[in-house]
């Protein structure tokens, strides 16, 4: 997102604020440092004009905290939709989770987030400040040097294979759709299932053991908006925490937590990018989104308000399970 | 050899409506089937949650089967068409994290299927005795 972008959501948030037309505005605003911009909920026009952050550092998906904020806050709540957000927006709508009449929103052109995990890793060491140009970042290290990182090389991958940059919601537009991004989001799953099962249980034993069940990958979700979740309950049968004896528990909670979330995950990524151990968890949802486009008919979660999820509901003819989709 | 005596595990969860009678007609009919098959019984194969499977591969069993009514003929009309839905991504999942697909089996068998019931089951516990233990979904605390 560009710097015309940012000045132009400061204004136009700022003069809606003014207006009454919106109580308060879930947006981003900078955390401790230049890359850890994260989400809140500004209250004032002044707060907004002097701190909303709306640049490649962007990343987090704010619909989900419509639920609560649409019950506690007067008024209608403005929130700023990037493309992709926009389908998870949709998708609560679809869920009912919350009033639409209650939501002011204001869709953003994008063209991709920073993976800051993969920026640490190409700039080596300590970050000092970022200085966002036309596709570079010019970082200052703590060492004071200057590098210049193309962004192209640090895009988040959910972002190279965004499967669309068309907003699917928005109130207004701020700025000019942007063109999608070409790359298959499944060819990595593909390369997946094209191993043997040996291969792949490895694959999965090394990534899913790293998993320290910090619960982020769940509480990001907007798919995952239950208010009583199955993993807080003592009996399921998951731990609660990271289990030391056995690998059973992390394959058990990764296996039912994109299975609550099959056709009504949007691929929004979220649950990648929180995972402090960066375990691949797209790798599972997508899974789930390509059977489900084969076995029964392309389906894009939260593209249309009021659609209905693959799992709740069937046709006589649906293939059986165990045959990979064959009927 | 040293599987000789190895007897697998299984947990068959059988539809009160169809399966479950099937299962009891097998019975009456005196069509034997390995003690090794558990029977739970459940009110619709879509009461069976995706948790129940991996609850009972945790618990040690070596392999999972679902029985239900045959499509069309749901006692609620429409359950097994959801459970089928629900376990071909189930399904599916295992398989792409590299569990062994034999191990889990939907089959639909009918109040007046008691043959193929036993014969079901003969084959299913055949399958996963040639697969061995189920190491790849146990739970070694559950084993102790
Ligand atoms: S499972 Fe991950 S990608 Fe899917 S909606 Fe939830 S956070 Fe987004
Ligand atoms: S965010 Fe990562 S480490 Fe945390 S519970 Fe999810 S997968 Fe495990």
């Amino acid at each position: 997102m560009q710097k015309i972008t940012e000045d132009l959501a400061r204004r136009r948030a700022a003069e809606l604020m003014r207006a009454g037309e919106i109580s308060c505005l879930l947006g981003w605003k900078k955390g401790e440092f230049d890359y850890d911009v994260e989400p809140t909920v500004f209250y004032t026009p002044e707060e907004v004009e002097r701190e909303l952050v709306c640049n490649v550092f962007s990343a987090a998906n704010l619909s989900k905290y419509l639920i609560s904020l649409t019950r506690k806050a007067e008024g209608r709540v403005g929130i700023l939709l990037k493309p992709c957000d926009s389908f998870s927006f949709n998708q609560l709508l679809t869920e009912h989770r919350f009033d639409r009449e209650r939501v002011y929103a204001l869709g953003l052109p994008c063209e991709g987030t920073v993976d800051t995990f993969l920026l640490k890793e190409r700039v080596g060491e300590g970050i000092y400040s970022i200085k966002i140009k036309d596709g570079a970042l010019e970082v200052e290290t703590l060492s004071g040097e200057v590098k210049e990182i193309p962004l192209s090389e640090v895009y988040a991958e959910r972002c190279l294979v965004c499967k669309s940059r068309r907003p699917v919601a928005y109130d207004e537009m701020l700025g000019e759709v942007t063109p999608d991004a070409d790359e298959d989001r499944f060819a990595q799953v593909e390369k997946l299932e094209s191993m043997t099962a040996e291969e792949r249980y490895a694959f999965w034993q090394g990534e899913l053991s790293r998993c320290i069940r910090c619960n982020a990958c769940r509480n990001v979700c907007p798919a995952c908006s239950c208010e009583r979740c199955v993993f807080d309950n003592p009996t399921s049968g998951v731990e609660t925490k990271a289990p030391s004896e056995d690998s059973f528990e992390e394959k058990m909670f990764h296996i039912i937590r994109a299975f609550h979330v099959a056709g009504r995950c949007t691929d929004c990524g979220e649950c990648s990018r929180v995972c402090p151990e960066r375990i691949p968890l797209h790798l599972l949802n997508r899974k789930f989104i390509k059977d489900i486009n084969s076995f029964y008919g392309d389906y894009t979660a939260g593209a249309e308000v009021g659609s209905r999820a693959p799992l709740v509901s069937y046709t006589k003819d649906d293939p059986e399970p165990g045959q990979g989709g064959q009927k | 050899m040293q599987m000789t005596d190895y007897k697998p595990k299984i947990v068959a969860f059988c539809c009160n409506w169809c399966s479950y009678a099937g299962a009891d007609l097998a019975g009456n009919n005196r069509l034997s089937y390995p003690a090794e098959v558990k029977i739970i019984r459940v009110p619709c194969s879509c009461r069976v949650n995706p948790t129940f499977i991996l609850r009972a591969f945790q618990r040690g069993a070596d392999g999972v089967i679902i029985c239900g009514c045959h499509p069309g003929d749901c006692h609620y009309t429409s359950g097994n068409y959801f459970a089928r839905r629900r376990m071909a991504l189930l399904f599916s999942m295992l398989d792409y994290l590299g569990i062994e697909r034999e191990r889990t089996r939907v089959e639909w068998v009918s109040a007046a299927e008691g043959a193929k019931f036993a014969a079901t089951m003969n084959d299913f516990v055949s399958t996963v005795a040639a697969l061995g233990e189920n190491r790849r979904l146990e739970d070694l605390r559950c084993k102790k």
